[in-house]
């Protein structure tokens, strides 16, 4: 307990104002930068109403997106949802950007606030700016600005092109958007000023490289179906740079379809899902880091008398059911909750370094009884995402905590079958399967785009590689193809193929308007 | 550190209406049939609720690639392990459905169904659409309250024109009064004693000290006039308005239709819209509104809407019939006195041969003289519609109310085919409408 030298209390009371707000964020942050060591953005804290917040959550939560129906959509589901009271709505947002914005509702009571800026304007904002995925694939002081450009650009398109085709476009790429990305490669940083210049250059390179390509055609030539010698082959691999996992990328380069403002139009969604795309992955240490530290920070509040015994056990209640995790037969279970998996983890780690048990010597050899638990905390946040987090970090005391167990379901058994659960024998197995569960591979399917015949009916062909045989949704898929139809022009073609034998699990090509699909 | 704070409440709301617009219009064509279908479950008083709709989701999915939830081999993880050890089996439920938990609902097929709600106005435009109703109409329709400005007391602040001299004048002469302030009477008899003092060449003593009592007390007077204005800020009262809703006056609406044999569903559909369109515009007016449905064959009798557009009836075609059962409850219920009083009648144009001479009377001599309005269309099918292009010519009844609209400017009457055809039976009435708002 520390000492009481400042023991008078923030505030009194649920009411809050712009004072109290300053007042608590000092001592917050005293605590946050002082005590745990945490290296923040600048923040910038707003205040909204709850209409507000509904807008913000129609458009994937960021200040400015351009318009499209897929985010009215989403707001009148989730209005409804609020008004009729079957969903509320979340007492923050917070955006990973330079300053760090962060949403607050008027609605909160100033217990609530002080819950939410210890969690958003610190737990998340040190991890936005100290996580390796985020600093490597996304840019924190171009983001916003780039938003605004993309938000005009594609307003000025409607004007000029008019809304319906730039609608079609947009549909077409959110359909591909989770296959807009680079997984292996580094996306360099966002300027928009220079985005823009840059734009017009790729806009003239590529219609340079885009001639030659297509200047190997055979004009109008039907008869001309005879396949490729090899070498043929391999050169327009080549010049396709294929195989590429980057659907969206590979479109916006070589569709020979598509004109240069709609290639910007796709070039400004797989943008976006870049910048999204470490958030996939870090959902359990992302909010386990933003849950730790709320927890310390406004527990250290309390024991240094600034926050009142009421306002504490409000701000534990919500927190205490949003870390709750239902067991398997529970109704309301739906997966592992990421608040409480990431919640529980760091607790875990704090507790190895300074109360170790025989067992976590055992399994952490380095980290038991370091006692320095906040630099322990901060390096995971800093050097792993979910999956490899939960490999090194998830303890048996853990394992045993959460009662798990891991379940093999193969569909040509008709009987799941228990593969382990939370003992000696099965620490190992639960645990790496849970940890593969957040392979962002396994999340998303793993497709790429291999091979477009250009000399005879310049069908492309994508290649679905199917991980322990789970195949793709037929409905999705062949829906999708018509957007991935539409944007280059010519026919689509997807194999589904097991990852390790190569056999081929299906297929469908989409002619024009009609689709022919096959399951083997 | 910098940080700050700011205050985003008062930033406009709707941000994105603009994603609404773009979300309503690519689900119109399924927001449209949704609505049909509700107001024909509706009744012709209940048109102008926004409600929830559930519409497909045909139209505004959003696919990608993704992983099936079934096939394949899995491994899951669960937590709250409670008997199971390594090597157990477990029954996979029924029907192929999920692995415990939640995920029994999954195959997407919950989502087929998109659930929303609609408000007043964007379930009006919906209504609105068919019935082509010119803009001014449209949005003087889904105005919620009509408001009269009315004289409200006074106000110590207001504009130049709405100054009342009457009080301003009486508030500066009680202060003046209050305040002693000099009469203008008592001024210049005393400046007129002065100035004759003065202007005598030789004073006497008794004159010198008179003119030396009287020049401070005249000084003091001035003085005090200046201090105590004849108007001053204070005295001013401005005449006060207050915005109110319409007189809370009320209004009966009679619906007539013929509801013999030769009146399909269609026709009753695009009644129930005329009827409809006639309700909103009364409620736009009146604060109660009571509706009465007669229908007719060769006899006519008062009913429930229920029935009234529901039920099937067989018989022959009286006209005349209704307009004595109208005229009746008139006498009884709704003395034109109190009420306002509009009719519709929607008809196929049938009538029994020799009864529309009657129609005519009734109208003429009984009706027209008590109502406020009184719409009359005669529903065709496409075909007859391009047949009976001319207003003139028609059958019997057509005629025998062509002469009633001759002598009466608030009887309308229109043929229609379509649900496009029905506003301009009012229009005379909305024009109406709209000038008096105008002035």
């Amino acid at each position: 307990m520390t000492t009481k030298a400042n023991s008078t209390l923030l505030y009194d009371g649920s009411d809050w104002n712009f004072p109290t707000l300053e007042k608590t964020y000092k001592a917050i942050e005293e605590i946050a930068i002082g005590d745990l060591g945490l290296d923040v953005y600048r923040n910038q804290i707003e205040i909204i109403s709850s209409e507000q917040m509904l807008d913000a959550y129609s458009s994937v939560g960021m200040p400015l997106m351009y318009q499209h129906w897929s985010f009215g959509k989403r707001f009148a589901r989730d209005e409804m949802m609020y008004r009729k009271g079957y969903q509320g709505l979340a007492y923050e947002i917070v955006i990973n950007s330079n300053p760090c914005i962060s949403y607050n509702m008027e609605e909160n009571t100033m217990a609530m606030q002080t819950l939410v800026m210890a969690h958003a304007a610190f737990g998340h904002n040190h991890f936005f700016k100290n996580n390796y995925l985020f600093r490597q694939w996304t840019d924190a002081d171009g983001i916003l600005e780039y938003l605004q450009f993309a938000k005009s650009y594609i307003a000025k398109c409607e004007e000029k092109h008019g809304a319906r085709s730039v609608e079609e476009i947009l549909d077409a790429a959110h359909a591909l958007m989770d296959h807009g990305v680079f997984r292996y490669r580094r996306p360099p940083p966002l300027s928009t000023r220079e985005e823009e210049s840059k734009r017009r250059e790729r806009q003239e390179y590529e219609a340079r490289t885009f001639n030659d390509l297509w200047r190997t055609l055979p004009a109008s030539d039907k008869n001309a179906a005879v396949s490729d010698s090899e070498e043929e082959r391999l050169q327009r691999r080549k010049l396709l740079k294929l195989p590429q996992e980057n659907i969206l990328y590979f479109l916006e380069k070589f569709s020979p379809v598509l004109e240069p403002w709609q290639r910007e139009l796709l070039h400004i969604v797989r943008t976006i899902a870049q910048y999204f795309y470490p958030q996939k992955q870090t959902k359990v240490m992302n909010e386990g880091c933003a849950t730790f530290v709320h927890y310390y920070i406004v527990n250290t509040l309390y024991d240094q008398g600034r926050i009142s015994e009421g306002a504490l056990l409000e701000i534990l209640h919500s927190h205490s059911s949003v870390v709750m995790q239902p067991t398997y037969d529970d109704p309301r279970y739906s997966g592992m909750n990421p608040y409480a998996l990431g919640f529980e983890m760091m607790c875990d780690i704090k507790r190895i370094c300074t109360e170790p048990t025989d067992e976590d010597r055992q399994w952490f050899p380095d980290l038991a009884g370091s006692g320095d638990w906040r630099s322990a905390l901060r390096y995971a946040w800093a050097n792993y995402r979910d999956e490899s987090f939960i490999l090194q970090y998830l303890s048996p005391h853990l394992m045993r905590k959460f009662r798990m167990f891991l379940i093999a379901d193969d569909e040509n058994e008709s009987q799941y079958q228990v593969k382990g659960i939370h003992d000696e024998a099965g620490f190992r197995k639960v645990r790496a399967a849970l940890a593969q569960s957040y392979e962002i591979g396994r999340l998303d399917p793993d497709i790429q785009v291999v091979d477009a015949d250009l000399k005879g009916d310049r069908c492309l062909s994508l290649r679905h590689l199917a991980l322990d045989r789970i195949p793709l949704d037929t409905k999705e898929r062949d829906q999708t193809l018509k957007h991935l139809r539409r944007l280059w022009g010519y026919d689509v073609h997807i194999e589904s193929v097991d990852r390790d034998s190569g056999a081929l699990i299906s297929e469908a090509r989409l002619t024009g308007e009609r689709l022919e699909a096959s399951i083997r | 550190m910098h940080h700050h704070f700011i205050d985003r409440r008062a930033n406009p709301k709707d941000k994105s209406l603009g994603n609404r617009q773009r979300f309503l219009r690519r689900a119109r064509a399924r927001i449209k049939e949704v609505v049909n279908k509700s107001v024909q479950d509706r009744n012709v008083g209940d048109v102008a609720g926004g409600e929830t709709i559930t519409i497909p989701a045909k139209g505004i999915e959003e696919p990608q690639f993704r992983n099936s939830r079934h096939g394949g081999n899995r491994s899951r993880v669960f937590t709250g392990n409670k008997e199971y050890v390594t090597g157990d089996q477990i029954d996979k439920p029924q029907g192929g459905g999920g692995q415990g938990g939640k995920e029994g609902s999954d195959d997407g097929e919950g989502e087929d169904d998109f659930r929303f709600s609609l408000t007043r106005e964007e379930f009006l435009d919906m209504f609105f659409e068919d019935l082509e109703l010119p803009d001014l109409v449209k949005t003087s329709l889904q105005e919620v309250h009509s408001v009269k400005m009315h004289r409200a007391g006074h106000a110590a602040s207001g504009t130049p024109t709405n100054l009342n001299v009457l009080r301003t004048m009486r508030n500066a002469h009680g202060r003046r009064i209050a305040l002693h302030r000099p009469s203008r009477a008592a001024v210049e008899r005393l400046e007129r004693e002065v100035a004759d003092l003065r202007a005598k060449p030789v004073l006497d003593d008794e004159e010198q000290v008179r003119l030396a009592e009287l020049e401070p007390q005249l000084e003091a007077l001035l003085r005090k006039m200046r201090v105590v204005p004849y108007i001053d800020p204070v005295d001013i009262r401005y005449n006060r308005y207050e915005a109110r809703p319409n007189p809370n006056t009320k209004a009966v609406m009679f619906c007539l239709m013929d509801v013999s044999g030769s009146m399909g569903e269609r026709e009753k559909d695009l009644a129930k819209r005329f009827f409809m369109l006639l309700h909103l515009f009364l409620e736009r007016r009146y604060k109660r509104i009571e509706v009465v449905f007669i229908r007719h064959t060769h006899h006519a009798e008062e009913v429930d809407e229920q029935t009234f557009f529901y039920s099937p009836e067989t018989g022959g075609t009286v006209v005349s019939t209704a307009l004595v059962e109208m005229q009746r409850i008139m006498k009884e219920r709704f003395p034109s006195g109190e009420w306002n009083i509009y009719a519709a009648q929607a008809s196929d144009g049938e009538n029994f041969s020799g009864d529309s001479a009657l129609c005519h009377e009734l109208l003429t001599n009984e009706i027209m003289p008590l109502v406020q309005y009184y719409a009359y269309i005669e529903i065709l099918d496409e075909r007859e519609f391009d047949i009976f292009q001319d207003a003139r010519s028609g059958a019997a009844l057509w005629r025998a109310y062509q002469e009633v609209a001759d002598g009466w400017h608030n009887f309308a009457m229109k043929r229609i085919a379509k649900p496009a055809d029905i506003y301009p039976v009012f229009r005379e009435l909305f024009a109406h409408k709209a000038k008096e708002r105008v002035g």
